[in-house]
């Protein structure tokens, strides 16, 4: 079994380790890199990561190779050329294909409940932790007798035996 | 049994919560376009290349924009209901062919020239009404795709239905159904109309 191990799984387990090493670099790669300019392109890439791919919900407009997000990043590229800030291109998305293209919705009354909730829910979980633990600290020494009560009793009963 | 009732409650908020959740469509989103005016676009006709489309060329009257592509197979699905729709002359459709020509259509290595590009979309284009019949009263071609991207496609086929001042109306992602159709498109169109 040693010998199996070392003949046969070791060698393989190497290669594959070998194939990853060369395959990550090739699989990191996101948008093709516009050797053009490498300033457009950084930025190209610090916008769309931000942003939404419409095809494939669970990517990103940088990851993504849907075709549409593939037009989409030469889009920004065009934006970014003609001088346009990054809230003005975000902008230029969102009134084509809606909030929903932001990974990161803005706060506004209607996304309050996603910004909010959570700490609302967390601080109500609290406050119920709060009451639950102080009540049961006021009702604990309810439970048991303390000294003086049981020597009371105690003296209630012998009083009762003698009467 | 009270205690024993809490956690039951929480669970079941949150079944119905995922219920409802689950039987949301997550394609469904909804468009910030409805409510704007169309998008303004002068693009090549499939008809002819001295014949261009505009949006304005539809002013005064209901209308109806339908994207599609050869290449998509929901259009493919939705056809012959456009095209039987058609029929009844309610409400004319304007067809817009977005990006005929894929990157993997093209030859490895070669790019095509604008015209190639717009001389195979309309073979094949053709090609596909002629054998599948012709809703369309226009074909506008947005080889590039731009256009598509100032009306937010991201899912052929995608319909519009816009009013007679140029106002989108009403946006569906995907194929059109004989109850989408019923009860949403047509009560729409009707109702535009008489305005």
């Amino acid at each position: 079994m040693q010998r199996f191990f070392a003949l046969f799984c070791l060698p393989s387990v190497l290669v594959a380790l070998c194939w990853m090493c060369l395959a990550f670099p090739l699989m990191a790669k996101e948008a093709e890199p516009n050797a053009q300019d490498p300033l457009v392109e950084a930025r190209m890439l610090h916008i769309s990561e931000e942003l939404r791919c419409m095809v494939c919900q669970n990517e990103s407009l940088a990851s993504s190779h849907a075709e549409l997000a593939g037009d989409l990043r030469e889009e920004v590229r065009s934006l970014i050329r003609q001088n346009k800030t990054d809230d003005e291109i975000k902008a230029f998305l969102i009134t084509r294909y809606g909030d929903f293209v932001l990974y990161r919705p803005t706060v506004k009354p209607m996304t309050w409940a996603l910004w909010f909730g959570p700490f609302v829910l967390l601080l109500l979980a609290l406050t119920a932790m709060v009451m639950y633990l102080r009540q049961r600290q006021r009702q604990a020494p309810q439970a048991g007798w303390t000294d003086d009560e049981l020597k009371k009793a105690e003296r209630l009963l012998k009083d009762g035996e003698s009467a | 049994m009270k205690k024993f009732l809490i956690p039951l409650g929480l669970f079941l908020g949150l079944v119905i919560f995922l219920a409802l959740g689950l039987q949301r469509d997550p394609k469904e989103i909804p468009s910030p376009l409805v409510g704007q005016a169309a998008p303004a676009f002068k693009l090549f006709t499939l008809a002819a290349d001295n014949q261009t489309f505009e949006p304005k060329d539809m002013q005064g009257q209901v209308w109806m924009l339908n994207v599609w592509a050869t290449w998509c197979v929901a259009c493919r699905e939705e056809h012959p209901l456009l095209v039987e729709f058609s029929k009844q002359q309610s409400v004319p459709i304007v067809g817009l062919s977005y990006k005929e020509v894929q990157a993997q259509d093209e030859p490895p290595g070669a790019k095509l020239s604008p015209e190639e590009k717009r001389l195979l979309a309309r073979q094949r284009s053709e090609k596909w009404l002629r054998t599948r019949g012709n809703p369309y009263v226009v074909t506008a071609l947005d080889l590039d795709g731009r256009v598509g991207i100032d009306y937010g496609v991201y899912g052929v086929p995608e319909t519009y239905v816009i009013d007679k001042q140029g106002v989108i109306r009403y946006k569906l992602v995907g194929a059109i159904t004989p109850e989408v159709l019923a009860k949403k498109i047509l009560p729409l169109v009707n109702e535009l109309q008489k305005t």
